[in-house]
């Protein structure tokens, strides 16, 4: 996949003085993607991540509009890890387990968007019945394990999911238990102590596992390298022992294939896998952010990088597809979209009467 | 016939569900090679291997996320809190995820997960190994509590919590281990949510749970020689408390008096008694009343720790005077 051109340089980003790292990184980063994709597959990718970013576009619409409330994060920006990293496991076999920047990855992993809104919005029919919301989004039918609102909480719960793989297989004795969990989180998750402890315990027992960095550079207000002693997190990896890589986050092939490789290690009972995508997310951090730290010229860089556009040159320089058929896809999405909104605006509420139903199980 | 001694009726427990059931396991620091802090998981090691009964590094937030995973997607793991007073760092793991997770999921999954181990006052531990961490989970929505006191109600309550699809919290108490008794020959179990009637009184009800209910029943007798007809009832369930029990009582003996080991303040006690207080108040002939620790670190030296705690001669005061209060 080719690189847009503009300048890494980035030297002024801020006024908290940050390093221009993350881009620089980015820029010296050869491409990993050498291989070949089938318009099929270039389709399905297309459609993940235009259905990612129009979601999303869609959430701030209606969040303005006072449909859903709470803290709303959005993925812009984003898309190609999500769909790179779901799109290359399989679907209600492997697991996958997010963070309160949940959305995408729940449609990915082939929640419905009906029934993602509908959680937006607070109805009987979201994934979790209502009683999620934003940042909670589980989907057993999809093997969501969840969207975890607290930082780091979500990579233990990953890691026992990966536990229960390599137990069905070692211990129960089967043999066709080769479920992969992929863990998502940011830059700033990887200064708790729980992404530490749980690369070791992968690492120690050869787990079934990826843990997926999304680098956006930014912990809400905390920039990357304002935080963290050794800001290359794929490095730390090596401290346990463990494969770790570092992929442009913004190209869906690279990160796609990237995973590939993490995938077959797994599967072969080889391990985990630290995979660090360099990223950037586009809006705020939740809707309620008013993003004044981060400079103009940063967001301007990383613009440029739009996984999506990244994509479609991609395959416009492959033949693969037209741009006509690209934007027939759009207006597809952008139909299921609204028809999302339309169920949930009326679909109902759930029943007062329920308002301790699932506290337990019988 | 020979006597159980606590920690083998836990041990038997987990062995028995361990052997019929394939997805049930344990997993914590030095339950494997090492036989556990305790030994409740002595050997067990060697019959079922190193993925069954796992031995973890040192991180007890980390390791207890990871059994909230393997539960949710099929397995029953028995978390080992090597003491219970550790488990303080995985107070995010046990409150939002083994408790709240089931509910904001909207039932997607379910948790059936037990988390077992050491707790309550020792000999001179010292405050930190002291530490009666049921209080502090209390609060927790989503998760059941309960205090085993005899080798009996040990192995029977492991059992039912092993069974449970909902995470249970499931304290001993490092001075109760080495209790011996003669255990039922069946396969029994205990009701995770029963409280247990020790003894019948007509005079007045002693609620209590975990170790001070053998202080309790210290009490009791010399209480009977002093003409007073106590009624023993230890709780086992911390949450949900058995109401039906306590109220039943009330309504016989019309006083009560609350022993536990844990703080006063915010403790099992307050809760119970402000549940007394709402829905017993009309049966009672006088004010309920709670005995509980000191609101102090559990201190080393060994007279000190005993003042911490409450001991048998203060529980047959307190119901003397509140059995001659009410004439
Ligand atoms: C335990 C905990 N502490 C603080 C927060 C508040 N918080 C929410 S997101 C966030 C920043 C996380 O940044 P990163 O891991 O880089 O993920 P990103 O939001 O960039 O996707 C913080 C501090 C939280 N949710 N949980
Ligand atoms: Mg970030």
């Amino acid at each position: 996949m080719t690189k847009a051109s503009t300048p890494a340089s980035d030297q002024t980003t801020s006024k908290t003085g940050q390093a221009s790292e993350h881009a620089e990184r980015l820029t010296n980063l050869e491409s990993s993607y050498s291989g070949t994709i089938s318009r099929e597959e270039g389709l399905a990718l297309f459609r993940d991540m235009t259905l990612g970013r129009r979601f999303e576009d869609k959430c701030a619409e209606m969040y303005y509009r006072g449909k859903m409330f709470g803290f709303v994060h959005l993925y812009n920006g984003q898309e190609a890890v999500s769909s790179g990293v779901i799109g290359a496991m399989k679907l209600k076999h492997d697991w996958f387990c997010s963070t309160y920047r949940d959305h995408v990855h729940a449609l990915s992993a082939g929640v419905p968007a009906r029934e993602v809104m509908s959680e937006l919005f607070g109805k009987e029919t979201g994934c979790s019945k209502g009683r999620g919301g934003s940042m909670h989004l589980f989907s057993k039918e999809h093997h969501l394990l969840g969207g975890y609102a607290f930082i780091g909480e979500g990579i233990p719960v990953a890691l026992g999911a990966a536990f229960t793989s390599r137990y069905k297989k070692d211990a129960l004795g089967d043999i066709n238990s080769d479920a992969v969990t992929a863990a998502f989180f940011g830059d700033g998750t990887c200064n708790n102590g729980q992404f530490f402890e749980c690369l070791n315990m992968a690492q120690l027992w050869k787990l079934p596992i990826i843990f997926v960095v999304e680098n956006n550079k930014w912990a809400i207000g905390m920039a990357h390298d304002r935080a963290t002693s050794d800001p290359e997190i794929w490095r730390k990896a090596k401290a346990f022992g463990m494969k770790g890589e570092e992929v442009d986050g913004m190209d869906v092939l690279a990160v796609r294939a990237a995973t590939e490789r993490a995938l077959k290690r797994a599967r072969a009972g080889e391990g985990p896998t630290l995979l660090e995508c360099l990223t950037y997310r586009f809006r705020g951090h939740s809707l309620a952010d008013p993003d004044e730290l981060r400079s103009e010229k940063e967001k301007e860089f990383w613009a440029n990088r739009d996984p999506l556009l990244s994509l479609e040159r991609h395959l416009n320089e492959k033949g693969l597809v037209s741009s006509d058929e690209l934007r027939s896809i759009e207006k597809e999405i952008d139909s299921e979209v609204l028809d999302a909104v339309e169920f949930a605006l009326a679909a109902e509420e759930p029943s007062p009467s329920d308002l301790t139903k699932y506290i337990w199980a019988d | 016939m020979e006597g159980t001694l606590l920690f083998n009726a836990l041990r038997e427990a987990i062995d028995e569900e361990m052997a019929k059931d394939p997805h049930v396991c344990v997993i914590g620091e030095d339950v494997g090679q090492y036989g556990g802090s305790y030994k409740v998981t002595k050997d067990l090691y060697e019959k079922y291997g190193e993925l069954r009964v796992l031995d973890t590094p040192i991180a007890e937030n980390s390791f207890t996320g990871m059994a909230v995973g393997a539960a949710m997607t099929g397995l029953r793991p028995i978390v080992e809190g090597m003491n219970m007073g550790f488990l303080l760092l995985a107070f995010n793991q046990i409150s939002n995820n083994m408790g709240m997770l089931r509910y904001t999921s909207g039932g997607n999954f379910k948790i059936p997960a037990v988390v077992r181990g050491p707790g309550g006052v020792g000999r001179q531990l010292g405050a930190e190994h002291s530490q009666r961490l049921e209080a502090y989970f209390h609060a927790v929505p989503g998760i059941k509590i309960v205090a085993c006191s005899t080798p009996t109600n040990a192995k029977g309550l492991m059992k039912a919590a092993i069974r449970d699809d909902n995470p249970v919290l499931f304290f001993e108490h490092v001075l109760l281990y080495n209790l011996s008794e003669k255990l039922p020959e069946d396969d029994y179990i205990c009701a995770l949510d029963q409280a247990d009637l020790v003894k019948e009184g007509k005079d007045i009800t002693i609620l209590t749970y975990s170790r001070m209910r053998h202080h309790c029943l210290k009490a009791v007798q010399q209480l009977q020689e002093q003409d007073i007809d106590a009624e023993l009832i230890d709780l086992i369930s911390l949450k949900p408390f058995d109401m039906e029990t306590i109220a039943r009582s009330i309504r016989k003996t019309h006083r009560v008096i609350i022993v536990e080991e844990c703080m006063k303040t915010g403790g099992i006690g307050a809760e119970l008694i402000a549940l007394i207080t709402e829905q017993c108040f009309d049966d009672l002939d006088s004010r309920p009343v709670r005995l509980s620790s000191q609101d102090i670190p559990t201190p080393y030296n060994g007279k000190l720790e005993n003042l911490t705690i409450i001991q048998p001669h203060q529980i047959v005061e307190m119901a003397n005077q509140i059995v001659n209060e009410g004439k």
